[in-house]
């Protein structure tokens, strides 16, 4: 890490902020509200033409031919497109190249992108698609993941020499057995964390648009609803074989994405493709349904723990074997292994850690990242054990936890480096703020609190492809009108990255945060970023953005000095107004001053980037969750279950969150809202999975059940700020971390009201019935 | 998005050309109320009619009244004001709470009763996209030959969803039709057939134009019972209305419970007033009756895979559902429901 990434954490003008920490709109709030936002599917061009696809009906099968004749001819219909079209392979992550736009030789689930359209209109789109005749040739299907472990013909991806495993990480960190030999209590159970999805409000969309204007080699175009541009830029050169200087991707407004828009997608190379051929523009909207085959969402995880404690409670070791359900290709697969495992050793310090995951593949719809990407399952497995462990020894579940709190600038056990760690104050403001002391054992029958924390990372150190440079640039310019410019690559998915780089320029260079407009993922003007995910942005883009406007900041101040004759140390900026600290009368404008630097310096403009230090432990896959800091949570649910009905209510859920310094706390207490809202939901409701036809089980938000606003329970937002020493003012994450815990407190708390420990989600009602039952015949048992 | 196939529509304002319209071609033509279940119906090309007869404009059948001591609702009232009016709260207070319940507060707002009471059969092998349908194989409720609730079923088993059907059948309700040959009434009971494909008597050409709920000579009390996964939107997993008929001392004189969503009609609970007639509300005898009830209700509904979720629970719940909606009527309450 150079001396560029590091700002400090004090405000820069003085001994208090303008701006950070004070409650404000984002940037593009009222354009949302109003309706004026311009999303993906709002685009229109001139000439513009509607992409359909064709999905195949099949779990698993071998294409034997593709007759798009009759398509073709259907009056109207401009292209169609199959495999053979762009038959060149990717995949997110560079070593695992195993998707088509479009399948070459089989399909792999029921919903695989086959052929696909473009037409005058959506309608004539969808009768061409009818039309396209597809000979297939049936193979055996895998739905359950055990079989796929021990079957392998036939192969899932033929080729890959591990036959249908994805990949195996086995990494153990001191020495497991031992410790565990060496334990009082000693825990172990089977978990399984079912599959969910993202259910952003806004369906993925691409247009394209291939022009010849600018240049004779033509210029690619493609507007899309996705996380990441700048791996769709890099995907879309490989696939259509073009230079990426000859491709520009700009991502509008977005209606979520919760990692459901990470990779790239079918329907931008289809668009882009269909293009080129048309010489038209071309829009791809997806359905619901077909966003649910997309997916990408949560894995489900078949696992087993095996945890120990002294009987003074101190935790000594943990063991996991852990079977992830890949679905049928690799996308972040590699990265989901890892974190399955790497991303569990703290807040509580585990000294002896062993994890043994394996990824395969089945003919599932693909999974991915999903918010708390890897790290959410085993999380819940874990927590539950600690409290397991607690009630073994008779230790409150809170003080359990902060008797095995890891400390703040430590290392966990697998070499990730901890810097600051507000976990103890978590606790501490959960366990007022829900009465713990004074309710916990004490609610009516069938009423419980339970607890249970985490930790997660503000980006990482790992940038997909190995690369050198920043992982995160900004660009800004200001000029005489007085309005500052910010260009990030950082793609705004609703979250408020764009809000977030406007107030820290604004704070730096003392304007009002309305005169600061942020021009963003547009690959042509924004330098480049990786993108949202790995809750990565605020960390690094922040960082690049303070990078870029103190060097702005120095040349403004710089002139003024000189104009006033004073030395720099007595000028003050804030709220658009620069003031002399030893003359009070002395006071001029922002835009006299950007004047001023203009004239002294030339055009004003500035860089900034952040890149992360050296990280991670010392073995293969020890960067890969590396972060240069990391969240903490701690939760506490409030439930009731009906004994009758076996259903469980969460009434109340106090989440405090340690997310460094709250640049906005308005927006971070959003976050942690929205997270215990999809955490409840995965607890509770949602399930993503297929029938006994390996067909998905209702892919409609009728039948996929997110919860509504009555299903909600009240939120409680407990703010935490232990000013990291290197996050942008001290700033952490705050979008994913605040999920993880709410799953396991909400079993815990369940076993507090009624007794049973339930370790296998989604919690339906039927679920809870059937443990309540077995709880009273193993008590009539012991009674007899 | 999905897309509406295409379709024309019509917009007569009186009951004549409606029923005029409606005889032009059946199977091309069909009835859009407040269309909340016809659209997605329609994207899901479930139906693909070729002309809608919009019923928006015929004002004669909005409206709530009393007519002789009864209670006539017209087919085209929306469901909230059904849920949320005095007449209908102290008349029919099962039929206020079930209409109360049906889906969320918008689709209530252009759902009308009509509509709910001529819902079309639900299962979760049939409500699905073309493409869903097409990849599972059709089923015989829409363009195939096989059964997926039942291996080998030959007769269609999709269910009866519509919550406020059970209400108005614990209430006798009786329905006025109208077709080209004139009007005729007929009992609720009466509409129905146990067939999932088409679950009425009465063909879809005729025009649902009332519902009335006789007076009823005896006080009685009733409420609503209705399972779902969610505390809004969802289709019933199990619904049960049910009225208790008392005298001035509050002695049970007779009772009903009619149940929905398990089969393709709803169908009345046999031999449940038995245990509860003769005792008194809250008097431990009553107690012993309401378990009663509940029993014969158990061993009577057989909820099948045909909705989504674990039949086995929303058996489990049958029991559950009635104890809890005979006590919420008995004490003037209810709805029962989750949240």
């Amino acid at each position: 890490m150079s001396a560029r990434d590091n700002h400090g954490t004090a405000p820069p003008w003085g001994d208090e902020f303008q701006v950070i920490g004070k409650r404000h709109r984002k940037v593009d709030g009222l354009a949302k509200a109003t309706g004026q936002a311009v999303y993906t599917d709002d685009i229109a061009l001139p000439g513009m033409l509607h992409a359909k696809t064709l999905r195949s009906p099949h779990a698993h099968a071998r294409i034997l031919s593709i007759d798009t004749t009759r398509a073709e001819a259907l009056p109207g219909v401009h292209a169609v497109i199959t495999g053979a079209s762009m038959p060149i392979k990717y995949g997110v992550i560079p070593w695992t190249p195993d998707e088509n736009a479009l399948a070459t030789d089989r399909v792999r689930f029921i919903g695989d992108e086959v052929a696909a359209v473009a037409a005058v209109d959506e309608d004539t789109a969808n009768a061409a698609i009818e039309l396209i005749d597809v000979e297939y040739e049936p193979l055996y299907s895998y739905t359950d993941p055990n079989e796929s472990l021990e079957r392998h013909d036939p192969a899932i991806h033929e080729g890959n020499k591990h036959g249908n495993v994805s990949k195996h990480v086995e990494l153990e960190f001191g020495d497991v057995e031992g410790a565990l030999d060496g334990a009082d209590v000693v825990v172990e159970n089977d978990f399984f964390f079912h599959g969910s999805t993202h259910t952003a409000i806004e369906p993925h969309c691409a247009v394209a648009q291939w022009s010849q204007d600018t240049s004779a080699e033509g210029l690619l175009t493609v507007w899309s609803s996705t996380q990441i541009s700048h791996y769709v830029h890099r995907a879309l050169a490989r696939v259509l074989e073009l230079p990426e200087t000859r491709i520009r991707v700009i991502q509008p407004n977005l209606g979520g994405a919760f990692g459901g828009k990470s990779d790239p997608f079918s329907l931008e190379f289809c668009v882009a493709k269909l293009s080129m051929l048309t010489g038209r523009p071309v829009k791809m909207l997806w359905t619901r349904e077909e966003i649910f085959y997309a997916h990408r969402g949560r894995h489900p995880m078949h696992m087993h723990y095996r945890s120990g404690a002294t009987s003074d409670g101190k935790l000594v070791g943990s063991d996991a074997k852990i079977l992830i359900d890949g679905g049928s290709y690799s996308s972040f697969g590699l990265v989901t292994t890892y974190y399955s495992g790497q991303l569990l050793t703290g807040p509580v310090d585990i000294p002896n850690y062993r994890f043994n995951s394996t990824r395969v593949f089945t003919n599932k719809p693909p999974c991915g990242p999903k918010r708390g990407h890897g790290s959410v399952q085993p999380r819940f497995a874990f927590e539950i054990q600690l409290d397991e462990l607690a009630c073994a020894l008779d230790i409150d579940p809170i003080d359990f936890r902060r008797k095995n709190w890891q400390g703040e600038h430590t290392k966990t056990v697998n070499g990730q480096r901890i810097t600051s760690n507000g976990f103890m104050t978590c606790l501490d403001e959960a366990e007022r703020e829900s009465q713990w002391k004074e309710r916990r054992g004490k609610l009516a029958d069938g009423r419980g609190l339970g607890v249970a924390g985490s930790m997660y990372i503000s980006g990482t150190n790992y940038p997909i492809y190995p690369n050198d440079m920043p992982q995160a640039g900004i660009q800004i310019k200001v000029d005489r009108s007085g309005l500052v410019t910010i260009f990030t690559g950082g793609n705004d998915i609703g979250q408020g990255s764009n809000s977030v780089v406007a107030y820290l320029v604004a704070e730096e260079l003392g304007v009002e945060v309305a005169d600061v407009r942020v021009v963003a993922a547009d690959t042509d003007l924004c330098p480049v970023d990786l993108g949202a995910y790995s809750s990565r942005v605020t960390f690094m883009v922040g960082n690049a953005a303070i990078d870029a406007a103190r060097k702005l900041r120095k040349q403004v101040v710089e002139s003024v000095a000189k104009h006033w004759e004073i030395a720099e140390a007595g000028i003050r900026m804030g709220g658009g107004v620069v003031l002399d600290l030893a003359d009070a009368e002395r006071t001029m404008g922002v835009r006299e001053a950007f004047q001023l630097a203009e004239a002294d310096h030339d055009t004003l403009g500035s860089t900034g980037s952040y890149n992360t230090p050296e990280l991670g432990g010392d073995y293969r896959g020890g960067t890969i969750g590396a972060s240069p800091a990391y969240s903490f949570t701690a939760h506490v649910a409030e439930v009731t279950v009906d004994r009758e009905t076996g259903r469980i209510t969460c009434d109340e859920v106090w989440v405090a969150h340690d997310c460094g310094r709250a640049l906005n706390p308005m927006l971070v207490a959003g976050q942690m809202e929205g997270s215990v809202y999809m955490g409840v939901a995965e607890a509770l409701l949602e399930e993503h999975d297929v029938n006994r036809f390996g067909l998905h089980s209702g892919p409609s938000l009728l039948d996929y059940r997110i919860p509504t606003t009555l299903d909600t329970p009240k939120i409680n937002s407990l703010i935490v700020e232990s000013v990291d020493p290197e996050g942008p003012y001290g700033a952490k994450e705050a979008g994913e971390g605040p999920l993880h815990s709410v799953i396991p407190a909400i079993s815990n708390a369940v076993y507090d009201a009624v007794g049973i420990r339930l370790r296998h989600l989604p919690f339906t009602p039927a679920k809870v019935l059937r443990a309540l039952a077995e709880l009273e015949s193993d008590q009539t048992v012991e009674q007899s | 998005m999905l897309r509406l196939p295409k379709f024309e529509v019509e917009k007569p304002t009186t009951v004549d050309e409606t029923v005029a319209l409606l005889s032009e071609k059946t199977g091309d033509v069909m009835i859009i109320a407040g269309g909340t279940d016809l659209m997605p119906n329609m994207k899901h090309e479930l139906f693909t009619p070729k002309k809608l007869v919009s019923l928006a404009g015929v004002s004669a059948l909005f409206g709530i009244r009393e007519e002789a001591g009864a209670l006539v609702i017209g087919a085209m009232t929306p469901l909230d004001q059904v849920a949320n009016h005095p007449l209908v709260a102290e008349r029919a207070p099962a039929l206020a709470q079930a209409a109360g319940l049906v889906a969320g507060p918008q689709l209530r707002r252009m759902g009308t009763l009509g509509g709910n009471v001529m819902l079309d059969t639900r299962c979760q092998w049939y409500n699905q996209t073309y493409f869903w349908r097409k990849s599972l194989g059709f089923c015989l409720k829409k363009d195939g030959s096989a059964c997926h609730v039942i291996e080998g079923g030959s007769k269609c088993v999709a269910a009866a969803s519509n919550d406020t059907a059970p209400a108005l059948m614990s209430l006798d309700a009786k329905l006025t039709f109208a077709n080209a040959d004139g009007q005729r009434e007929l009992l609720l009971d009466d509409l129905w057939k146990s067939d999932g494909i088409f679950n009425k008597k009465v063909p879809p050409s005729d025009l649902l134009t009332e519902i009335r709920l006789p007076q009823r000579e005896v006080k009685h009390l009733g409420a609503y019972g209705k399972l779902r996964d969610r505390g809004s939107i969802d289709f019933p997993l199990f619904g049960v209305a049910v009225r208790i008929d008392i005298d001035a001392n509050d002695v049970v004189v007779d009772a009903e419970a009619v149940s929905v969503a398990l089969q393709a009609r709803p169908t009345r609970i046999r031999k449940f007033g038995e245990s509860l007639v003769g005792t008194t509300l809250g008097s431990p005898e009553f107690e012993k009756g309401v378990q009663a009830a509940a029993s014969l209700g158990h061993k009577q509904c057989r909820p099948m895979p045909n909705v989504p979720g674990d039949h086995e629970y929303r058996h489990a719940m049958v029991p559950v559902y009635l104890k809890r909606t005979i006590l919420a009527a008995a004490a003037g309450a209810g709805p029962v429901h989750a949240v």
